[in-house]
């Protein structure tokens, strides 16, 4: 990591690991450890200083860690998708158009989004008449809701997941852990970090411990 | 929302460097533009972003590099090989320059529907009611009641008039738009709905975009990349969140490191 006045902080080195369809990959360890950073390497966000990260669609294997912006881009739309801790609300937008975005992005059209952001929004328990609202002064569960909502909408073949069910509570984490069970029937590799004990019991084939890649620093 | 089509770059930059006398403004600078690709230009007062812009657009002469654009017939020129002609064509019709301030980019003292309709009528539509249609229905599209179509400019608030510069812009559907600063001297709340609608209609219309900015978050909102820069040259570019969430030099680091959390 980089940091103010050129520091730099090392993180984590010799990560290796390999997901695949359908599976499951909890990456543990206690926070710092650089969890949350490895999946924002794989997402692009951070920039790898060594190493790869290869992503296979059909035939093709792109190695993240190599990608132009546009491919990265590109990646984002049609190949990973990711559910950060936080919402990052824009001023003005609707929860359920938040939801839509990603898929209207490419190419479904506005009407048939919105159904399918509502059927998906319903199912995480946001009440109907918050749809029309910009989700900003939502609720730190609720808006994290609306994010896993976004997360899950289109149909990815790897997800990446940040701490999904950190702020929910019982009901809310068990509806989250059957849309994970659903993604991964469908296909679909995740990557999660999870520190709910129960949660991470019910959907983690692998679980990697991350504390033993971690940089001395 | 348009696919992105092309392979081939809209918009190329081969090492752009511009002297005032022995001042530099901008120096070796390059890049490459994609239809629908969203670039924002970050940096201080001073830093060479608005003599890049007017270089890219063809208002400046380069005093050294060349500035590359795909005509709409798929050919791409050198933009200081155009004639008069093809460059009025550019500028009325494929490209949109939204100014910082609205009073550059408006004619002030006639009617908000002819400042709109004025480019159709640049290339060419000459019926009346038609253009006044069209006028008004992008004036729906970025939230100026059409009751306010035959008032001119000066009698609109900032929020206003920058809606207006956008909407008569955008009526030829270019597809390429230059933004110097376009939510500087806005107040919080009126920037925060300008930037909601810039951003909806780049993604329904498929735009490319480069938009100067000092301030982060609106690069963060709007853009795809980001090129900070610094004393006239390019110090960092790639994915705006990448660049930002994790950025490697120590200048941009300050940059980022300035934003006042909300």
């Amino acid at each position: 990591m980089h940091m103010q006045g050129g520091a730099r902080l090392p993180v984590v080195s010799g990560v290796a690991f390999a997901v695949r369809p359908g599976e499951c990959v909890v990456l543990a360890g206690p926070s710092g450890v650089g969890k949350s950073s490895i999946l924002r390497m794989i997402y692009g966000s951070y920039r790898c200083d060594r190493g790869h990260i290869l992503v296979r669609n059909g035939d093709v294997t792109i190695d993240v860690a190599a990608a132009e912006p546009r491919q990265i881009i590109a990646l984002r739309r049609h190949l990973i998708g990711y559910v950060s801790q936080f919402l990052r609300a824009l001023p003005r937008v609707t929860t359920i158009d938040v939801v839509a975005e990603p898929i209207v992005t490419v190419g479904v059209s506005r009407e048939e989004a919105r159904r399918r952001a509502a059927e998906l929004l319903r199912r995480v328990n946001i009440p109907e008449r918050l749809l029309g609202l910009p989700p900003a002064t939502f609720s730190g569960g609720e808006q994290q809701r609306v994010n896993i909502a976004r997360g899950f909408l289109p149909d990815l073949p790897v997800l990446l997941l940040d701490e999904p069910t950190a702020s929910l509570d019982a009901v809310n984490r068990a509806a989250v852990v059957d849309l994970i069970a659903e993604k991964k029937r469908q296909g679909t590799a995740i990557i999660a970090v999870v520190h709910d004990d129960d949660v991470r019991a019910a959907i983690a084939d692998t679980i990697i411990d991350i504390s033993r890649f971690a940089s001395a620093a | 929302m348009k696919q992105i089509a092309h392979d081939q770059p809209l918009l190329v930059a081969e090492g752009l460097s511009k002297w005032y006398g022995r001042q530099i403004g901008c120096r070796d600078v390059s890049l490459a533009l994609y239809e629908g690709e969203v670039l924002a230009v970050a940096g201080e007062s001073g830093s060479g972003k608005t003599t890049l812009l007017q270089l890219l657009s063809g208002q400046l002469e380069p005093t050294a590099g060349r500035v590359l654009y795909r005509m709409r017939d798929g050919v791409t020129r050198e933009l200081a090989a155009l004639g008069q002609a093809e460059r009025r064509f550019l500028f009325r019709t494929d490209w949109g320059y939204v100014h910082q301030d609205p009073v550059l980019g408006l004619r002030m003292a006639v009617s908000a529907g002819a400042n709109v309709g004025e480019r159709l009528m640049a290339v060419g539509w000459r019926h009346y009611g038609r253009i006044r249609g069209t006028a008004s229905s992008w004036l729906d599209r970025v939230e100026i009641d059409r009751s306010r179509i035959d008032d001119a400019p000066i009698t609109y608030s900032g929020g206003m008039r920058q809606r207006l510069q956008i909407a008569r812009n955008l009526i030829t559907q270019p597809r390429l738009v230059f933004m110097d600063e376009p939510t500087g001297g806005l107040d919080v709340s009126v920037q925060a709905r300008l930037l909601d609608l810039v951003r909806g209609l780049v993604a329904e219309l498929g735009l490319a975009v480069i938009v100067v900015t000092h301030d982060l978050a609106v690069a963060r909102l709007l853009s795809h990349r980001i090129m900070v820069m610094k004393g006239g040259e390019a110090i960092e570019t790639g994915l705006t969140d990448q660049v930002l969430d994790d950025p490697h030099e120590p200048y941009t680091q300050l940059l980022v490191s300035s934003i006042l959390p909300p």
